[in-house]
């Protein structure tokens, strides 16, 4: 590496844990480290650290009581937890519509579930990246168990209405259920599932600077799951197993900075990523944003550099200690690349060169300017590689560069 | 990330002869954008056949780079017949090595290599014969399938994936890439000339009783052999799995897989 500095834009991969969130795990390893079922003061502090996170917790997804909270290990144990549950607690229908863009956790589970005889339809986005709600509602039938839609996709930043979806989907057969992945929501934008019609929804604590291995899921309390983990008495006999006291307490802490930094995160990191977005699409003549959708969660912009392949920019912004993630096949050890980017029909002379940038509330105005600073020489760098000199020139023509 | 070898980092960071020739003696393309990789390589060949100058252009990952980059170094100097012997497991040595899942980047060096030989030359390349494609994601044909098992030794569908990308995007290939690996490896077991019917029969009843009954019973249920005709084994199931609406499935997804993996690709299950 040409300099130690490490400028971390890769958010939506995963955050730093804040300090805050640190010290108030600290004390649950070796001083408070009572199992929370146990019949002495040890134990029962814990209990009561538990009963105050989940208050927490409640207070975060906008829930109404604290019992509709449940804690998992990840975003994936949510999801898992959402979509298995509430299908095997009600057998009586077979088919699931979710959509093109979820996450490969939660896609995943729908190709399993495929193969276990239920029905799902995949619903498009269009080329920026919304959602084609009638499509959508036009799939809802009878026979539909579970409506399963992102709140904000992780690739693109672009927030569906899931409120909206949610009512109209319950219009159409009051029976569906929704789940909702808001991983790449909380912390980002306000979580409000009182007054909607949303049944559950699962989030990860160290997308918003709590450590990894700690989730949570919100159950509406009238809606029915059957637990994945069978064991002992925790989480109401949702989810067994001893609490993982001091990641609860840290995603509790971690949730709390969030909710009072909701404000920064609206002004102040999507001024910044603004500054980052409009910079590099008027710095570098082949840069092409990918989704230009006005309602995108603040801190995330994803960026095409048209004729030159993802991993190639990203080995190279290493060099600067620069880092972001890549929709490019090579990137990930499959040889597809973005199924996100391809459903919004991102033209493949950007989609390898796919570029995820995102921010945080630790992103300072100085690692953009040097990300500003340092991006169109490491483009023009792997451009000059490329065997499209004939395409870029014409780029170059049409922006009327030459 | 990549556990990219020294050499491997070293040439991305500086890639080697960059570049185009302008009036060159030949010109070899590989790959296209659409597949996420491409390589145009450029030569400059004197009267006596040897390669004085070579330039390359990468749209492509790190690896794919590095590939094009050593790739210019090995061939100036050479004379073009000896350039011809290059094949994709030098370019990887001299790489010191790929990750598996790259091993399709030195692949493409060499494709490149080849196809500007034959420019040189003026040799036909190879039309790929719609008919002949295998990966339709990819474009690569049966006849480059065959070469690159036989050349490179590979064994499973994994390794094709990995040194040709054949059959690694949408995967619905992955069947006839493994017909193709059972014929060029010669391991398609026939089953009628190697086997009596009487042997055939003892094999399957022991698969039947050591992997696939196992697990039947523990639902309550089992199977039994009634008979094989040709490719066709005739099987009955009893007792829970009778009467289960996924009894389909069983077959198809355990029973005839099991089958299959132990026996012959080509046999087919039937329920009587």
């Amino acid at each position: 590496m040409t300099d130690s500095k490490i400028i971390y834009l890769d958010n939506n991969a995963t955050t730093k844990v804040d300090e805050k969130v640190v010290e108030v795990m600290l004390p649950y390893f070796c001083e408070k480290y009572g199992n929370p079922s146990s019949m002495y003061k040890l134990g029962d502090n814990n209990l009561k650290a538990i009963k105050e996170a989940r208050e927490k917790m409640k207070d975060f997804f906008g829930a109404k009581a604290s019992k509709e909270i449940f804690f998992t290990a990840s975003g994936s144990e949510s999801a898992n937890m959402a979509i298995r549950g509430v299908l095997s607690a009600d057998k009586s229908k077979n088919h699931i519509i979710t959509t093109k863009v979820e996450h490969p956790c939660v896609l995943n589970v729908y190709k399993q579930l495929e193969k276990d005889g239920y029905n799902v339809t995949y619903v498009g986005v269009n080329s920026d990246g919304e959602l084609n709600k009638e499509e959508l509602y036009q799939a809802v039938n009878e026979k539909t168990a579970l409506v399963s839609c992102m709140y904000a996709n992780n690739e693109t930043g672009v927030i569906f209405p899931v409120e909206e979806i949610a009512e109209k989907v319950k219009s159409l057969n009051k029976d569906t259920k929704v789940y909702v992945d808001a991983v790449q929501a909380a912390g980002k934008i306000k979580l409000d599932v009182k007054d909607t019609q949303i049944d559950l929804m699962g989030i990860s604590g160290h997308k918003f600077h709590a450590p990894k291995g700690i989730g949570a899921l919100y159950v509406k309390s009238s809606t029915l799951i059957t637990p994945l983990i069978i064991g002992g008495h925790q989480e109401n006999g949702k989810r067994a197993g001893t609490e993982n006291v001091p990641y609860i307490v840290g995603m509790a802490k971690a949730a709390e900075l969030a909710s009072e930094n909701l404000e920064y995160e609206s002004t102040e990191i999507k001024r910044l990523r603004d500054k980052l977005e409009t910079g590099l699409l008027s710095k570098i003549y082949n840069a092409r944003l990918n989704s230009s959708a006005n309602n995108r969660v603040p801190n995330t912009t994803n960026i095409g550099f048209e004729y030159v392949e993802g991993e190639l920019i990203l080995l190279n912004m290493n060099d600067y200690g620069i880092c972001a993630s890549s929709g490019s096949a090579c990137t990930s050890g499959s040889l597809d690349p973005s199924h996100v980017l391809k459903a919004m029909g991102v033209p493949f002379t950007a989609l390898h060169g796919s570029i995820r940038f995102s921010l945080s509330r630790f992103t300072t105005e100085d690692e953009i300017d040097y990300t500003l600073e340092k991006m169109p020489a490491i483009i023009e760098k792997v451009t000059s590689i490329s065997p499209y000199q004939k395409e870029l020139n014409e780029l170059k023509k049409r922006k009327g560069l030459i | 990330m990549w556990d990219y070898s020294e050499k491997v980092i070293d040439h991305y960071k500086n890639p080697r002869n960059v570049g185009s020739i302008d009036n060159a003696d030949a010109v070899g393309e590989a790959g296209s954008i659409s597949c996420g990789d491409m390589l145009k390589l450029y030569l400059k060949i004197d009267k006596n056949g040897i390669i004085t100058d070579a330039k390359f252009q990468t749209f492509g990952c790190g690896s794919a780079v590095a590939s094009s980059s050593i790739l210019t170094e090995m061939v100036i100097g050479k004379h073009i017949d000896e350039a011809r012997k290059i094949t994709n497991k030098d370019i990887v040595d001299a790489l010191g090595g790929l990750p598996p899942e790259k091993m399709h980047c030195s692949v493409m060096g060499h494709e490149a290599l080849e196809a500007a030989i034959a420019d040189y030359y003026d040799e036909e390349i190879t039309i790929k014969d719609d008919e002949d494609i295998v990966c339709n994601c990819f474009h690569i044909s049966k006849t480059f399938l065959e070469n690159e098992i036989k050349n490179n030794g590979l064994k499973t569908v994994e390794d094709v994936i990995n040194y040709t990308k054949a059959g690694g995007a949408c995967g619905r290939c992955q069947g006839k890439i493994k017909e193709i690996l059972n014929s060029v490896n010669n391991n398609q077991v026939n089953i009628e000339k190697k086997l009596t019917k009487t042997q055939l029969i003892i094999k399957i009843n022991n698969i039947i009783e050591k992997y696939i009954s196992p697990e039947l019973r523990k639902d309550g249920g089992d199977i039994e052999l009634i008979d094989v005709e040709d490719n066709k084994i005739k099987v009955k199931l009893s007792g829970k799995c009778q009467m289960c609406n996924r009894s389909q499935i069983t077959l198809t997804h355990f029973v005839e897989a099991t089958l299959k993996e132990h026996i012959d690709n080509n046999i087919e299950i039937i329920q009587v």
